[in-house]
């Protein structure tokens, strides 16, 4: 390894107003050098990268590249010394080919006007190179989200960067997927390339960086190899009390059958999905990312329309044909992907929270201000919301706290049934461990969960019993005495 | 609580500063034009945003809701000719204003059927209404004006209660009834989150062909409401009636604060927005300012509010 670091920032302060966000945090990356940054929302995770890449200005502080210390006042300036950042958030544009994508602002030109064929030769290559399969002339919505997210990286690559952030780039992505992902960043690491890899999943964490950081509270903890710590380790230094166990619930005995799934089939989509919860149970639904569980518990929730196949309430046949049917008989729906489906950001606390149930607070269609705002005080308080007030606007809250709210406008409408589609995605330990306190909450009362998730360890220690969906059909249904990780992958990638 | 009161002042301080503008015009023109502050010039004052007020409270709507109607000028006109024929033609003055205004409130719904059911753009949905409905327009009253209205009718825009005019007791009625409609209603609850993020109001269970037919509605009926009290301040059906207020309505309600982002806007907003306009104008010409001058300033005023708007999100950020 070099001993000059590629990137080295030091004494780094920086406020906003009311806000210490960085409070002296160091940071040194090599060339060559997967640095793992790790740390609670809020920890001052974002705030850093953001400075690094000129979004922000550090108030105090030197950052220094190969030793020189610089000043980057922009995300052009970034650019221009080789820094790349790939964030949560997908940068493409939509309409556009991956081609456009990759030379948006920078076009090669050939008598003034723009060089396709060296535009989609160079992008092609590219892709090939990262071992991406798709041609360079398609466009951005025509593939699969695993796909874009991918395209995303390919584009950061592509700038010839020395030094790249992956911001949570594996959120979308199927276990399959990952690894590709971890190859491109092990094949960037062996050209030289600085880099510095924030997750949540701990295990990602393990299985590629070199060198972690920890922040808390906006300081600097630690920096140390990572092979001299552990998973234990680094979540009881970011949160700052130890984790004995994170999936840690109790299971309570099941009750009768509280919902029912006949044959239900979406043309092209799934077909003959049969399955049953009952009351006090979570049954976990696993799959890879296109396997089609999002879409069956859509199809259950009234989000989407099924071709065929009964569903059973009570043990009574129910038509379900819209999201709002799906609420009358008492679901609650926290979809996959918060900021699009889950929740209206530009609107507040409060309103969301109520958003599903107005209904429940009028006289003659007009709605009781005191009771809307007693509702959302009341779900705040039991949800622990971290927000100054229920006013504020919901796109101002961490993930882990608008999380909370999509499950908050849930239990204010009094649902029976929780339908959670991937409930922790970019939501920090502190607030996961939150998040299954209250599912636990939700069967002690005798309700009814069906639990999505592509994260291993948080379906098998959650759920009562596991069904695997591989390639729109459900393969097995495994109950807890049997769960085993090889099983479970095996049949989710149709070995079995 | 310190940020409650943060936002409030910040709340305030949005339609404070349109008052505040207003206000300083006001005592500036009481100042540079003596006629300004005359009762008769207040009067014709009133009475002339009253009319593109009603509309652009229509508008408020739809633009809350992350649409847009560009229809409402044409069917203020179909209200004007509808209700003009109805009258010339017999009906009594009452049932003419109910078939005419019924008329606009379909022609508005058949917007949002478009929109929602057919899943045409609000901009394209409502241009093609803009368009086909003046054709109607034209049609029916072969393009040429319908005089001979009753006297009742012709004479209630005339009126005055309390020295103002009848049309801004209308029109105030109609800002309370708005008001209470956006804040205190269900369906303006849901208005609000279906312009911020569509799909999370679907899966919230939302009605959205309902809400989309309400906001389209509500536009279509207060443009018609408009035209009817337009027939009656010219005392004739007027065929053209109406053309070019799609685009008052949108900056009144711009100017007031509303986002045609979706998701927010006020009906207090837009009344100021109205009023500030129609005093930029009725001042200019009793300054004797060239109207094509005021007309850059107005222009100036949208683009320039809108700007100040997005700054303020933009600080509101970080």
């Amino acid at each position: 390894m070099d001993k000059t670091p590629f990137l080295e920032l030091k004494s780094i302060y920086k406020s906003f107003p009311g806000v210490k966000a960085l409070d002296n945090v160091q940071l040194s990356v090599y060339p060559g050098e997967i640095h793992g940054l790790v740390g609670e929302n809020g920890a001052g995770k974002s705030t850093l990268i953001k400075i690094i890449m000129g979004v922000y200005q550090k108030d105090r502080g030197v950052m220094a590249i190969n030793g020189e210390e610089v000043v980057i006042d922009d995300v052009i300036a970034a650019s221009r010394h080789g820094l790349a950042a790939v964030y949560q958030d997908l940068n493409l544009a939509l309409d556009l080919s991956i081609g456009e994508n990759f030379f948006m602002g920078s076009f090669p030109k050939k008598n003034g006007l723009i060089d396709w064929s060296t535009v989609y030769k160079k992008t092609a290559e590219t892709l090939e190179d990262l071992n991406i399969l798709v041609d360079a002339r398609s466009r951005i919505t025509d593939l699969s989200p695993a796909v874009q997210e991918m395209v995303t990286i390919a584009k950061a690559v592509h700038k010839e960067s020395r030094f790249i952030i992956f911001d949570e780039p594996t959120a979308l992505l199927s276990n399959e997927e990952v690894e590709i992902l971890f190859d491109i960043i092990r094949h960037l690491k062996k050209q030289g390339v600085a880099i510095v890899y924030i997750s949540h999943r701990m295990e990602e964490i393990f299985t590629i960086c070199d060198t972690v950081t920890i922040l808390k509270d906006g300081e600097w903890v630690e920096t140390l190899p990572v092979s001299e710590t552990t998973e234990n380790d680094l979540i009881a230094k970011m949160v700052g009390r130890s984790i004995s166990e994170m999936y840690d619930i109790e299971h309570v005995e099941p009750g009768k059958e509280k919902l029912r799934l006949e044959n239900l089939g979406r043309n092209g989509v799934f077909q003959n999905i049969s399955f049953s919860v009952r009351e006090h149970e979570i049954f976990g639904l696993f799959g890879l990312v296109g396997s089609g569980r999002t879409e069956i518990v859509r199809a259950l929730f009234g989000a989407d329309t099924p071709d065929s196949g009964d569903i059973y309430l009570d043990g009574r046949k129910v038509q379900i044909r819209s999201p709002q049917d799906g609420i009358h008989y008492g679901m609650g729906f926290l979809p996959e992907n918060r900021k699009e489906q889950g929740l209206a950001l530009g609107l507040s606390v409060k309103e969301n929270i109520n958003l599903s149930s107005y209904g429940n607070i009028t006289r003659f269609s007009f709605v009781n201000r005191t009771k809307e705002r007693d509702r959302a005080n009341t779900y705040k308080e039991k949800l622990r919301i971290k927000t100054p007030t229920i006013d504020q606007k919901v796109k101002n809250l961490s993930g882990g706290n608008q999380q909370k709210v999509v499950i908050g406008k849930w239990l204010c409408g009094k649902s029976r049934i929780f339908i959670f589609d991937e409930p922790t995605v970019g939501v920090d330990v502190g607030a996961k461990r939150e998040i299954y306190r209250l599912i636990q909450e939700l069967i002690e009362q005798g309700d009814a969960v069906v639990l999505i998730s592509s994260y291993l360890p948080e379906v098998m220690g959650l759920s009562d019993r596991i069904g695997v969906i591989h390639e729109g059909r459900l393969e097995i249904v495994i109950p807890r005495s049997e769960f085993s990780e090889e099983q479970l992958l095996k049949y989710a990638s149709g070995l079995e | 609580m310190n940020i409650l009161l943060q936002k409030l002042k910040k709340q305030r301080i949005a339609e404070g500063n349109l008052i505040l503008i207003i206000l300083v015009i006001i005592i500036f023109l009481a100042f540079v034009a003596p006629t300004f502050l005359t009762f008769g010039n207040i009067k014709n004052l009133v009475r002339q945003t009253s009319i593109t007020g009603i509309v652009a409270l229509g508008m408020t709507f739809v633009i809350i809701s992350g649409g847009i109607d560009l229809s409402v000028g044409s069917l203020l006109g179909v209200a004007s000719i509808v209700s003009a024929m109805l009258m010339k033609g017999g009906v009594g003055i009452f049932p003419a204003i109910l078939v005419s205004l019924l008329v606009c409130v379909f022609l508005g719904i058949i917007n949002g059927v478009v929109i929602h059911d057919g899943r045409v753009p609000p901009f394209i949905t409502t241009l093609g209404m803009m368009t086909a409905s003046r054709g109607i327009v034209m049609l029916l009253s072969g393009a040429r004006m319908i005089a001979g209205l009753p006297k009742p009718f012709t004479s209630f825009a005339q009126k005055t209660i309390l020295g103002l005019p009848t049309l801004f007791f209308v029109w105030v009625l109609i800002i309370i009834a708005t008001y209470v409609l956006t804040s205190r209603s269900v369906l303006g609850r849901n208005m609000f989150a279906y312009g911020s993020n569509l799909e999370a109001a679907r899966l919230s269970g939302i009605n959205i062909r309902k809400t989309t037919y309400f906001v389209y509605g509500i536009s279509g009926l207060l443009a018609g409401v408009a035209g009817v009290l337009m027939t009656s301040r010219l005392a004739n059906g007027i065929p053209t009636a109406g053309t070019g207020y799609e685009l008052d309505a949108i900056a009144a309600a711009v100017v007031g604060g509303a986002s045609l982002s979706g998701g927010s806007g006020t009906i207090i907003g837009t009344v100021l927005g109205a009023f500030l306009i129609a005093i930029i104008q009725n001042g200019g010409n009793l300054l004797g300012i060239n109207s094509f001058i005021l007309e850059i300033a107005v222009g100036v005023l949208i683009v320039v509010s809108v700007m100040i708007d997005q700054r303020k999100k933009g600080l509101g950020k970080s």
